[in-house]
Order: structure tokens, then sequence, then C-alpha cells
């Protein structure tokens, strides 16, 4: 019997871990930003504000790399509303190996003119509060948020995230006909943002800027719902 | 702008009417759109919901439906949709559904509606029908107005240059090699800047002066200096020369002022090629004008059968300097009457005065003056009163072969429809005539409908005008007259639709249908023309051109008003339409014909097309009820 049941992913208590951090947090901005909370995990999507975030770093291991750069957009089910939209440049506190900056459209003089981290954390956590945050590739963006707050703080930042690449996994690597096609050895289908959205129809946007890659995802998010799931479907299996 | 959005900011700019919005206008509404997915079949806007965003198809495709449930346009990446209701401020009045997976950007209302107030061109483009026709029209106009053939038209090949330190002799074989019959003399650059360019070696050179082939005549061997002279010791130390972008008519009074046969042309301060005197006149002469006074100067019918090529070269010419459909049709019909009259006046050289007066008519689209390069003959004969077939049928058999064959080596082919003189059932004296169109008119069976398509748009080429009045007058008494023959004519003149629109390389049918390719003459102007033809019969016009009879319908209370104008843009844009593709086609070395490709159809015009097709779709509803069929034949 137990055989036949599916395997479910682990899904965290983020209400519990949401209040429990609200109660012992130091920092004033983090205080709020946890006191807000999140809407219940049997909410159905439909009725849930979201905010598509993304952003640029230095590298991709958050310890020895830093943020540079963060989009957002806020959106529900029905509309994005790119008119919205944040998007700030950051100075990161460790050193710039000159090499890692070779970054798409950000120089080193706007890096050296930008604020820091921490004068920008107080609009960030603002716009993000009361929303679900809507991320490809949750990795980046959770680890990289929590060392560096914690790195100013002294107390991370975690919050529930719905992550598109997750999303595709489910039914682009976890189905058991995609489970079939690996084992008769064809490579598994990308489920990087670029060919995700392709698959949806979704047009090809010129990546790696946080804020275009923001409303990337959230466009994603939308087109996977509209495919996958109906309105009604609780957030609670969504994020992690 | 913010980076960030020039994604966006770079797809709706390249779409009307966001395309031909300032800079700053358009950053601004790229700053406020919202976005939103939708899956195929998933409804976008409902019947009666409130609006408030324009809506723009990023990708994918959006149906959009009339309140019947019929289909009403199928729109595709960057088209736009929910303007009506924005500008009436109601609910929706076409609901939208998802054709495939799409994107929608949605433009507020109060955006839209800034637009519409700062930019005119983006009014014209949401506002409703007439007025968008006829600024497209007018817009055409105003764009060719400004339009003058640049110099650098007649600029073939870059022009042979030579150092000042070159002898005359090396300078003299350069010439000969290039088969050119002039240099340019360059040098160090010393004391003009105004004409030191840099070569692609990047060495800084002075034009010093121009040196031809008279030059060699008159300063080297009539002077007496040996070969190994440097052209520098010749050459005159001043150049006059014209800016690319110059008039041709600037470049020509340029070498009459300054008396001289070559012209350098510059490219700010690059030279670019050199003009002669002789590329100016070759270039005049391909003019209308000049086509038809060459016309009656040819000896022969061999003589005019080689000037075929030139209509063509005089078609492409006209559109290129910005002549409107009328203007194209007159200058075609006028040609191609002069080389009917010329051939007419040979055959009468050949065969002797005409025994009995005579007329030769044309019909259809030259008898309109709406004639188009893509066209065969239609011709008749009608004969005075006084004809005997015994005696004369011959002379006039003969004449009608020399003109039909003559025009068919010219390329007027000859007609499909057996609609020549060379048809003795078409080469009539009056009296005859008389009775087939009091026939045709008294019982409209379908032949005779046909019949009176066709030669009902009538009028002379050569001979007696006053035999072509008469019928001319005969027709329009009897038609307007006729109830019954205007109810045939009505219904005669729906036979052939418009298609609804585009959809991306496709032709949209009314039933959703697709197709690759639209014949704009069968589904477009001859519709138009006959739907026209109708109502000038039931006013007793006694017009051909269509343009013409439009302004003699205005006289009476036939349409409502406004109608007549769009129906005047809609046949000059689709005319046109029609004629710009068909200079593409010679432009390309392919024949030209009537058909076009939605590939080639720019999206302003698809917009511009879909407007015309659907003032005409509305003109032929109203034929109907405007001529119903009479209960009795009493009349």
């Amino acid at each position: 019997m137990t055989m036949l049941v599916p395997r479910r992913p682990q899904i965290p208590d983020w209400t519990a871990y949401l209040a429990q951090r609200a109660e012992h947090a130091q920092d004033a901005r983090l205080a709020r930003f946890f006191e807000a909370g999140t809407p219940s995990p049997d909410t159905p999507i439909r009725d849930v504000p979201m905010v598509a975030l993304d952003m640029e770093t230095t590298g991709l291991d958050a310890r020895n790399h830093a943020i540079v750069s963060i989009g957002i957009v806020p959106f529900s089910l029905g509309r994005i509303q790119l008119s919205e939209r944040r998007y700030w440049v950051v100075r990161p506190q460790r050193t710039l190996h000159a090499e890692s900056v070779t970054f798409h459209h950000i120089t080193h003089t706007d890096i050296e003119q930008a604020p820091e981290l921490g004068d920008v954390l107080e609009d960030l956590l603002e716009a993000l509060q009361g929303r679900l945050v809507v991320v490809h590739y949750r990795h980046i963006e959770r680890l990289f948020l929590d060392d560096s707050v914690k790195a100013r703080l002294g107390e991370g930042l975690m919050f529930p995230m719905i992550d598109t690449m997750a999303v595709e996994a489910r039914f682009q690597r976890q189905t058991w006909l995609a489970r079939f096609k690996r084992w008769v050895g064809r490579p598994p289908a990308s489920i990087r943002l670029f060919d995700s959205r392709a698959r949806y129809g979704l047009p090809a946007y010129q990546g790696h800027h946080a804020l275009t890659d923001a409303l990337a995802t959230a466009e994603l998010l939308q087109a996977q719902v509209a495919h996958h799931y109906e309105p009604e479907m609780p957030i609670g299996q969504l994020w992690t | 702008m913010e980076v960030e959005l020039l994604e966006i900011r770079q797809h709706m700019g390249r779409f009307p009417p966001f395309e031909a919005l300032s800079d700053d206008l358009l950053d601004e509404v790229v700053g406020s759109i919202d976005v939103a997915y939708y899956k195929a079949g998933e409804e976008i806007l409902a019947l009666d919901q409130e609006l408030h965003h324009l809506c723009y198809v990023r990708s994918g495709a959006v149906e959009v439906f009339r309140r019947s449930g019929d289909l009403h346009n199928r729109l595709g990446e960057g088209d736009i949709f929910g303007q009506l209701s924005l500008l009436r401020h109601r609910r929706t009045r076409y609901p939208a559904t998802a054709m495939e997976d799409t994107l929608l950007y949605f433009i507020p209302e109060e955006m839209f509606h800034r637009l519409c107030e700062t930019d005119d061109v983006f009014a014209d483009f949401v506002e409703l029908q007439r007025p968008r026709l006829e600024s497209a029209v007018e817009q055409h106009k105003k764009n060719n107005d400004m339009i003058v053939t640049r110099i650098r038209k007649l600029v073939t090949r870059y022009p042979v240059m030579v150092e000042a330190s070159t002898t005359v002799q090396e300078a003299a074989r350069q010439i000969g090699d290039f088969q050119a019959s002039a240099v340019l003399v360059l040098d160090e650059p010393v004391d003009n800047p105004r004409y030191t360019f840099r070569d692609s070696e990047d060495r800084a050179w002075q034009v010093r002066g121009i040196l031809t082939d008279s030059d060699f005549r008159t300063k080297v061997v009539a002077e007496g200096r040996p070969p190994e002279t440097p052209v520098g010791d010749v050459v005159a130390n001043r150049v006059i020369a014209v800016q690319s972008d110059e008039s041709v008519h600037e470049a020509m009074l340029c070498m009459l002022r300054n008396n001289i046969h070559h012209l350098p042309v510059m490219h700010r301060r690059r030279p670019v090629g050199i003009v002669h005197l002789s590329d100016i006149i070759r270039y005049e002469t391909q003019s209308s004008l000049y086509l038809v006074s060459n016309i009656f100067h040819q000896p022969n019918m061999e003589g005019l059968a080689r000037l075929a090529p030139d209509i063509s070269g005089a078609f492409v010419r006209m559109v290129e300097e910005g002549a409107d459909s009328r203007m194209v049709g007159s200058a075609l019909s006028t040609i191609g009457r002069s080389f009917t009259r010329r051939l007419l006046e040979l055959a009468e050289d050949t065969l002797g005065p005409p025994p009995v007066p005579y007329c030769f008519m044309a019909m259809g689209s030259m008898a309109r003056n709406e004639q188009s390069i893509v066209t065969d003959q239609d011709n008749a004969l009608v004969l005075s009163d006084d004809f005997d077939p015994e005696q004369h049928d011959a002379y006039f058999l003969e004449m009608a072969k020399i003109v039909s064959d003559g025009l068919d080596a010219c390329g007027y082919t000859y007609c499909k429809g057996d609609i020549m003189a060379t048809n003795p059932q078409w080469r009539q004296p009056l009296a005859t005539w008389k009775r087939y169109f009091s026939d045709w008119i008294d019982d409209p069976n379908p032949e005779h409908l046909l019949h009176s398509s066709i030669f009902f748009d009538l009028d002379t080429v050569h001979g007696e005008n006053a035999m072509v009045e008469e019928l001319q007058d005969l027709v329009a008494d009897k038609a307007s007259r006729s109830s019954l023959f205007l109810a045939a004519m009505a219904r005669n003149a729906l036979n052939r639709t418009p298609p609804l629109g585009f959809f991306r390389t496709f032709v949209m049918e009314k039933d959703g249908k697709h197709n690759n390719s639209i014949n704009l003459k069968r589904r477009g102007t001859a519709p138009l023309t006959d739907l026209i033809r109708v109502h000038a019969l039931a006013c007793g016009s006694r017009a051909q051109n269509s343009f013409e009879r439009l302004d003699d319908i205005d006289k009476t209370s036939l349409l409502a008003p406004g109608v007549s104008d769009r129906l005047r843009y809609a046949l000059e844009l689709m005319s046109m339409s029609r004629i710009r593709h068909q200079v593409i086609d010679l432009e390309h070395e392919q024949t030209p014909d009537n058909n076009i490709e939605p590939e080639n159809v720019s999206s302003q015009e698809r917009h511009n097309l879909k407007e015309a097709f659907q003032a005409l779709s509305h003109a032929q509803k109203f034929l109907k009820f405007r001529y119903p069929l009479p209960s009795s034949r009493s009349r």
C-alpha cells in the first residue's frame, strides 16, 4: 500500500515560522515585515497578492558573492502591475572582483554611486510585505537575502516563496513520463526561465536584468497556473 | 528610458500607431502598462464588461467577435483592441478570446485619452472609419508632395579618381578602362576643407577638380602638352559639385548656370559619382508626356511595339514621384488611347479613308480613365447608320484587325471575352447599338447584365464622337428609369465581396478561412467600381470615371452624407495599394499582377486596407436595400 502513495514535498509551516520570527525580531523593519505574516496556506492563489522578485549577484555563492541589483514586480493571477515595479542597484560591502562585474548593463560607476543594501532594505521589505514572493530558482534569492541581511543585522530574512522553476520541474521532471524518458536516456527538459517560458508561448525577453527577469517570472507563473492548475489552488501546495 | 523596459519599448515602437509617437511619449506609455497572460481559449473581454485599458497583443493571437457571435477580427502580434469602447466610454461591444496562448499589455484609459489628445496620428489611427481612411489618403499625398527625385538616383557608379601627380596619359588610359568620360583629380588637403575627405585607408584627400574628355582635347592636345604632364597642371583649381540629396532639377540648373556637362555628386565631402547632362536628359524623357508624343511619331507598328517597355518605365516613375491613383489611371489610359489612335491613323493610311463615318470606342477601365499596368483590350466600333455590311464591312474588319493585333504587340493582350471590334457583334451601326443597349436594360438576364457592366463604361478613342455621346445619353436616360434593371445590376454587383482583412501572413475571409494572397482587383477595386456604376446609372450620371461618378452621386440624396467620401478614400487606398504592389513586382523584374501577398503589406497598409474592405462591405449591404426588386415587371 505505502508504495502507491506519491511522494509529497515537505511543506514547512510558514505561518508559524513567521509568527515566531516576529516575536523575536530585533530590527524594527524585520519585525514589521514578519508581523504582516502571510496569507494562510489554504487561500486560493486567485486571491493572493504576489510579487515577483529577481536579483543579480556577483556570483553563485552567497558566502563569497554579493547582490548588485534587485527588481520586483507586484502582481496577481489576473494582472501584472508593471507600472508598480521597483528596481534598485546596490553597492556590495564585499569587495568586487573586477572580472565578476563584467555584467550586463551595470557598470562599476553605477555600483559605486549606488546605495548599500542596508539603505534600501526598508523600501524593499515594505514592497514585499503582505505579498507572496515568486522567484525562478529560489536558492539564489533566498540564500543571498538571508545571508546579506544576517551579515548586516545579525538576524536573517526568510519567507515563503513560490519557485516557478520547481513548479516547472513538477511537470517536466517529476511526471512518470519524464522519469521514463530519463530512464531511457533522453536528456531532461530544460527548466531554465527562458526555455520554460517558450513552452507557454511567452516571448523571449533579453534576460539578465533583474526587473525584466522578475516580469518574466510573473508571466511564467500566470501561464503555469493557467495551464496546470485551477485558480482555486491553495497557495500552501505551491510555496516552499 | 529605464533600460529594463527597453524590451517592451522596442516591441511597441515597431507597430502603428506607437511607431509614430515621440520618444518621450512612448516612454511614458511603456512605463504605464500592466501585463497579463491568457491561455488559448480563455476569454479576455466579455460582452458588456467594463473596460479601462487599451489592449495590445505582445504575443499570441486574439479573436474579436461581434455581438451576434460572428467573427469580427483576428489579431496578432502588435495589434490593439478595445479602442472603440474606450472612445465611446461604453462597455465592451466586441468580446475577445485568446486564440492561442497570449500575452497582453494593457495601456490605462487615462494614458489612452492623453495620447488621443496629444498625438494626431494616434488619434487618427484609433478613430473610426472615415476619418482614418481620409487621413491615410491625405498622409500619402502629404508624404509624396515632399518627395522630389534626388540626384543620387541618377548616380550609377563611383567616380574614377586619380592623384594630381598622375600623368595625363595614365589618366586618359583610366578613363578608357572604366568607360568613363571624366576623372576627379585628388590632391593633398591644402586649402579647401569643403572638399576634404578620408579614404578607406584613412588618408585625407581634397578634390582639386575634374578632368573631362573635352579637357584632353582643349587643354592637352590643342596646347601641345606632352603625355607626361601631371593632371594637376592641367586641371582647373575649382570644383563645381552638388550634394547627393539635391533634386535632379537643381542639378540641371547648376549645369546650365555654369555651362558644364559633368557634375560631381558629393555625399557631404566625399565624392560618390559624376552625373553627365545626358543622364538627366535620359531621365527626363522617361515621362509619360514624352512617351505619348513619341507614340504619335512612330511610322509603323514595329516602332510602336518597341515603345511597349517604356509604359512600365513611365508607370514606375509616376508612382515614385507621388502620383495618386487618378493621375496614374488617367495617364495609363491616355497612353493606351494614344497607341490605339496611332494604330487607327496607320490603318487609315494603309486602307484609305473610311467609307462611312465611324467611332472607335473603348470600354472598361480605359473608358473610365482608370487603366492599370495589367490590362487587356476592350474595344468596339460604332458605325454610321449608312453602313452597308456588303460594301463596307471588309474595310472595318481589316481596320479592327490592325488595331487589335497592334495593341497586342504593344502589350495590350487580346480580350479573353472577345470584347473587341474584330468580333462582328461589336462592329455595328449606331441603330444596332441602340437596340442592344435598350434590350439589355429592358431584359436584364445574366448575359445582358455582364454586357451592361462592360459596355456601360464607354468612351470615344477616335472618330465621330457624336455617336458615342448618343449612346451615353441613351444609357443615362433609360437606366435611371428602370428599377428592374437597377435592382438586377445591384445584385450583380454583389457577386464579388472583399475579405475581412489580414492575419499574419494570410488573407482572412469572413468565415475565418485563410488564403495566401488576394487579388486586389477582383476582391476590392472591381466590386467597388461595380457598386459605384449602379449608383451612377441610378442618378443618370454621364460620367465614366468612378471618382467623377461619385461627384454626380453627391448631387443627389442616393447615399447618406459622408458615405461617398468613404468610398472615395476606399477606392483610392485599394487602387494605390494595387499600384504600389505592381511597382514592387516591376522592380523585382516580375510580371506585375493584381495579387498582393500579405507578407509584403506593411502593418499600416493592412490597417488601411481593412478599413477600405469594411467600407466596401457596408456599401454592398446597403446596395441591396437601396435597389429592391420591383414587385411586378410593370416598369
